[in-house]
């Protein structure tokens, strides 16, 4: 049983967006839409201000709720990884989803159904990385198992500093963040 | 504070993220209402109270099969993806508010269309045919007291699921601070038979002029014939006025749970005090829809003015601003 995770360096990352626009042509992501976003978030006090660059996407979380609420099984869990994916041909588009992801990481794509990461499902399955891991340019992108102790996002967990996006919601995300 | 910037150029979620629309707060006062129409019906008949009150009630069913045909008109038309709406009725989604909506709004059909066969409409202006064999039906079933009873209490229980779902499916989202509350359920159920009451009020009034018996028979089918339109109107106006009771004291309590939550709670909080749905959930929902009829009413009970509509269109307008006001600032509360 495998537990995918994303683990992304904030240490590393410049915000250059390869990442978005990766998804974008991988996964045909339509003009106006994104399923991952650069997050720029500046905090602390002079002299010492602190910077964060991240990016964002489906956290594919332990407890999804937008898998709980979906009406029609559309939203689901897939057996490989626990990654969180929609079945287009199931979904209505009745938007439940949408409404309950606390990261607004959904939108309703233009053929009708609701759209999202899928941490490159179709390219992990043939041993291949997530698009926007593969061309990250300052290798700020880790992807893999944690249910593989050996692995690269296990051992990056163990050694460093990290923390996950509104864990207080209870959906336990799988994307985390080096800082 | 922090300082944000993203990339993010989505229309459809960035800012704010806007899901649903009018359709949505409409299907929600719609449906809320048709559940406030079945429960007084389905109290009245298991009251077997039907026969000898000779009010309106008797006829909520037909209408509540109307009204819920129109809410399930605008729940479809959100849908985006239309066609496959049949993927509804193909799973039960345990974990889902929205499943259980659809299989609840598919079981109270019967229930609203068996208690409507109770008291076929007088005449019809087409299918004479067709009314005759509902009115075999409905002797049938009024020699059968068992029956009736078992279809008093469908309407009676269906109403109450129906109520309550249309504020659970709302209640149900974590992620949005402003509704995540199981108080929405006895909310909006109070809130549809407050509507309900007001519905049948204003019916009593209507039927009561000759033009509007007229209207009501030719368009309707004769499914308001009313008899003591003075009677039902003082019954519905202390009912009403019951259930506003009842609905200001939850929408009190629903306040007091956001203000004294969590952090993400209280700034939902602000939305409705002082943000941008202030005026619209202060002056649309608690002034004119709930405590500008209560007052009415209570005068109108004790003697001191006479019996108006006032109220009762009041107490709908409030009712369909409750959801549209809900609906709209629940979207734009975050976590985040």
């Amino acid at each position: 049983m495998a537990r995918l995770a994303m683990v992304i360096d904030t240490k590393l990352c410049v915000g250059c967006a390869d990442c978005v626009v990766a998804c974008t042509t991988e996964n045909d992501v339509p003009l106006g839409f994104c399923r991952d976003w650069i997050v720029e978030q500046v905090g602390g006090a002079y002299p010492t201000p602190l910077l964060e660059i991240r990016s964002e996407r489906c956290n594919h979380c332990d407890s999804p709720p937008c898998v709980g609420c979906c009406p029609t099984g559309a939203s689901h869990m897939h057996s490989y990884g626990g990654v969180v994916l929609v079945d287009h041909n199931k979904c209505i588009g009745c938007k439940a989803c949408i409404a309950a992801c606390p990261y607004d990481a959904r939108y309703t794509h233009p053929d009708g159904h609701v759209d999202k990461c899928t941490f490159c499902i179709h390219r992990v399955e043939k041993g291949q990385l997530p698009a926007c891991v593969s061309v990250c340019p300052t290798h700020c992108m880790h992807f893999g198992d944690l249910d593989d102790p050996e692995s690269d996002v296990s051992k990056l967990l163990r050694s460093r500093p990290h923390h996950a996006l509104l864990p207080a919601a209870g959906t336990g995300p799988q994307v985390h963040y080096l800082t | 504070m922090d300082e944000f910037t993203t990339t993010r150029h989505n229309p459809g979620i960035d800012p704010h993220m806007h899901i649903w629309g009018w359709e949505i707060p409409v299907y929600l006062f719609l449906g809320g209402l048709v559940a406030g129409l079945m429960i007084l019906a389905g109290y009245h008949i298991l009251k077997a109270r039907d026969r000898q009150e000779r009010v309106s009630y008797p006829y909520a069913p037909m209408l509540g099969v109307i009204l819920l045909s129109l809410g399930m008109n605008a729940l479809f038309l959100d849908l985006a993806n239309k066609l496959h709406v049949w993927r509804l009725y193909l799973t039960f989604e345990i974990t889902s508010p929205m499943s259980w909506g659809s299989w609840i709004l598919l079981l109270v059909y019967p229930a609203l269309l068996a208690a409507a066969v109770l008291h076929p409409p007088e005449r019809v202006p087409f299918g004479q045919g067709l009314l005759n064999m509902v009115r075999r039906w409905s002797a049938w079933m009024h020699a059968r007291p068992r029956l009736i009873q078992a279809v008093g209490l469908a309407n009676l229980a269906g109403g109450i699921a129906l109520g309550i779902y249309t504020g659970i499916l709302l209640g149900a989202f974590g992620a949005r601070p402003l509704w995540n509350s199981a108080i929405l359920g006895p909310l909006f159920l109070f809130s549809g038979l407050s509507t309900a009451a007001a519905l049948m009020h204003l019916l009593a009034v209507v039927t009561r002029s000759g033009s509007g018996l007229a209207f009501a028979d030719v368009a309707l089918a004769g499914v308001f014939r009313l008899m003591d339109p003075d009677h039902c109107k003082h019954i519905m106006v202390r009912a009403d006025a019951s259930f506003l009771t009842i609905e200001l004291a939850i929408l009190g309590l629903w306040l007091i749970g956001l203000l004294t939550g969590t952090g993400v709670q209280q700034e939902a909080a602000g939305l409705l005090l002082g943000g941008p749905y202030t005026a619209g959930f202060w002056g649309g929902v608690i002034l004119a829809g709930v405590g500008l009829p209560l007052v009415l009413q209570y005068l109108e009970l004790s003697g001191r003015i006479r019996h108006t509509v006032i109220p009762a269109i009041l107490v709908l307008i409030g009712g369909f601003v409750l959801r549209l006001v809900l609906v709209s600032a629940g979207q734009a509360s975050h976590w985040s």
